[in-house]
């Protein structure tokens, strides 16, 4: 049984196709990286997973319960690590697991607790309010109060956004510990590295639909190739480099200040300039070459 | 699973316990020492002045029996209100909480509950204060009182809550205080009888959830009648609708 079922599933909100006929299946044990800019409908769609937001129309099926209706039954056996942090910061560490702990009706609170704070890194801080914590600490006690009934789902909603890099690999830490326990992951982002670190599968959004998906190698070597060479120019350079580029059949795409020639192992002599920048073709490139918007 | 369970209606109101140990200092403080100040400025001021008897009874015994409405007011719809409102617009904590089994019906219920259990015990500091320190005789029926302003301040709490979440902006609030919650505190029979009032305010005063309150405590304190069967029906009516309201506007607030 698929952990995650969406079919041609649509939301939207005034004018806006937030998600637009979506079409999404994750099996149980996997881990999936929801990959796209801000916009792409990723915060939307796992709103539509928990109930808190409801499909205009479409199938929408989590842990063998078909929403919304069962969207309740589905929070159950779910766990959500939230974008924003919205811990209860005047009361103690230990008193924010407990009261999750009881509201996702673990039957034994304190094991519960103590099982969260270990996770957490947390046991000696037990008692103390959370704004006392660090920004890393924070986050992991997040981690911790999603995964407090040890969940069989978990939904990670950019997990590390606005994080600095040390408390990032905290929480990656956190993220690969899950994935050797088998639990199902999917998990929304906008970071390439954190994508291709942590997904098993990758699922690229834009404007509300999959555009492609597989394992992140994979991907890049079906639309990217091997080697992406990026080329710093004057805008007339770049624009001659670009032309003869893709005069020569190569994929080129914006990259900033640069151009980026895709698969330029596979280019001529004399399309890439000797001063080009040479790099593994990554997801970014793939993305994109597909949906022509940069992820930020 | 089965709707208004009481693992999740209990384990919202233990987050809120949980909160409440962190500021009940200052709550119980102006709780206490607020109708002590308002009992001294128009029992004791007034009373010894301008007014010494209101129907047969000592003018701060009026008031310290009126001022459990006041009491009950102010610590169930503002903290319904702002509460609610904090919890969801700054704080996210209700992305938090609906994230796990728990459903709008089920947060409302808690939410209610809990403002509904510290407005029951606030409003009797009132007359505790009257009973002790300005002569008042207490009587058996004032064991209802509890339950009277527990009834009460659910319905404010709902409405609270209902407001929380139909405004946009914080400061819209003002519109609420000024021109429902002012008045209704107001004309509520706590400071001066609604008798003398004209006839269409005397109307609109029955229609307020407070005025029956009072109406209530000073049955306890004084001797109760057939008709006060009547206003406690209306109070657990008021608070059934405001019940449903609420967790109809909060809906649309929160689920997208």
């Amino acid at each position: 049984m698929a952990a995650i079922e969406l079919r041609d599933v649509v939301k939207t909100f005034g004018a806006i196709r937030a998600v637009d006929g979506l079409d999404l299946e994750v099996a149980e044990g996997l881990c999936l990286g929801l990959l796209g800019p801000n916009g792409a409908g990723k915060s939307t769609t796992m709103r539509l997973l928990t109930g808190q937001a409801i499909a205009d129309s479409g199938e929408l099926r989590v842990l063998g319960h078909e929403l919304p209706g069962g969207a309740k039954d589905a929070r159950a056996e779910m766990g959500v690590v939230p974008q924003l942090d919205n811990l209860d910061i005047d009361v103690t560490v230990e008193d924010n697991l407990r009261i999750f702990a009881r509201l996702y009706r673990c039957g034994d609170v304190p094991a519960a607790v103590d099982r969260a704070l270990d996770l957490a890194r947390l046991q000696d801080r037990r008692r103390d309010a959370v704004d006392e914590l660090s920004g890393g600490m924070r986050r992991r006690l997040l981690v911790a109060r999603g995964l407090i009934h040890e969940p069989k789902l978990v939904l990670l909603d950019e997990p590390t956004v606005g994080l600095d890099p040390q408390i990032r690999a905290q929480v990656w830490d956190l993220v690969g510990e899950l994935r050797a326990q088998g639990t199902t992951i999917l998990m929304s982002t906008h970071y390439i590295e954190e994508a291709e670190r942590l997904a098993e599968e990758v699922a690229l959004m834009a404007k509300g639909r999959i555009i492609a998906r597989g394992r992140p190698d994979l991907l890049i070597a079906e639309h990217a190739g091997e080697r992406t060479a990026e080329v710093y120019a004057p805008p007339e350079r770049r624009a001659k480099v670009r032309a003869e580029a893709e005069a020569a059949g190569l994929s080129v795409r914006p990259a900033g200040p640069a151009i980026a020639i895709v698969g330029a192992e596979r280019a001529t002599n004399g399309v890439v300039p000797d001063d080009a920048v040479l790099r593994p073709a990554s997801l970014e490139d793939v993305f994109v070459l597909l949906t022509g918007e940069e992820l930020e | 699973m089965r709707r208004l369970e009481p693992a999740a209606i209990t384990g919202v109101m233990s987050r809120e316990v949980a909160n409440f140990r962190t500021f009940w200092k200052s709550t119980v403080f102006s709780s206490t020492v607020e109708p002590i100040v308002y009992l001294l400025a128009f029992g004791l001021g007034l009373g010894a002045t301008i007014v010494t008897q209101i129907d047969g009874l000592d003018y701060v015994e009026f008031v310290g029996t009126g001022m459990v409405a006041t009491a009950v007011i102010f610590s169930s719809v503002f903290p319904a209100m702002f509460g609610t409102f904090v919890k969801h617009r700054f704080q996210n904590t209700y992305d938090a909480i609906l994230a796990a089994p728990v459903d709008v019906e089920e947060l409302v219920t808690a939410e209610m509950l809990w403002i509904g259990l510290r407005a029951a015990v606030f409003g009797c500091f009132p007359l505790l204060i009257t009973i002790l320190f300005f002569g008042l005789d207490p009587e058996w029926g004032m064991f209802l009182v509890p339950f009277f302003c527990f009834v009460t301040s659910l319905g404010f709490a709902g409405f609270g809550i209902a407001v929380a979440g139909t405004v946009a902006k914080i400061d819209q609030f003002n519109y609420v205080t000024t021109l429902l919650i002012t008045p209704m505190f107001l004309v509520a029979g706590t400071f001066f009888p609604i008798d003398e009032l004209p006839e269409g305010a005397q109307v609109v005063a029955n229609f307020n959830p407070l005025y029956q309150l009072v109406e209530l405590v000073r049955a306890a304190a004084f001797g109760f009648e057939a008709t006060d069967l009547i206003r406690l029906g209306v109070l657990i009516l008021f608070a059934f609708v405001a019940w449903r309201i609420a967790i109809r506007q909060l809906t649309k607030r929160l689920i997208d």
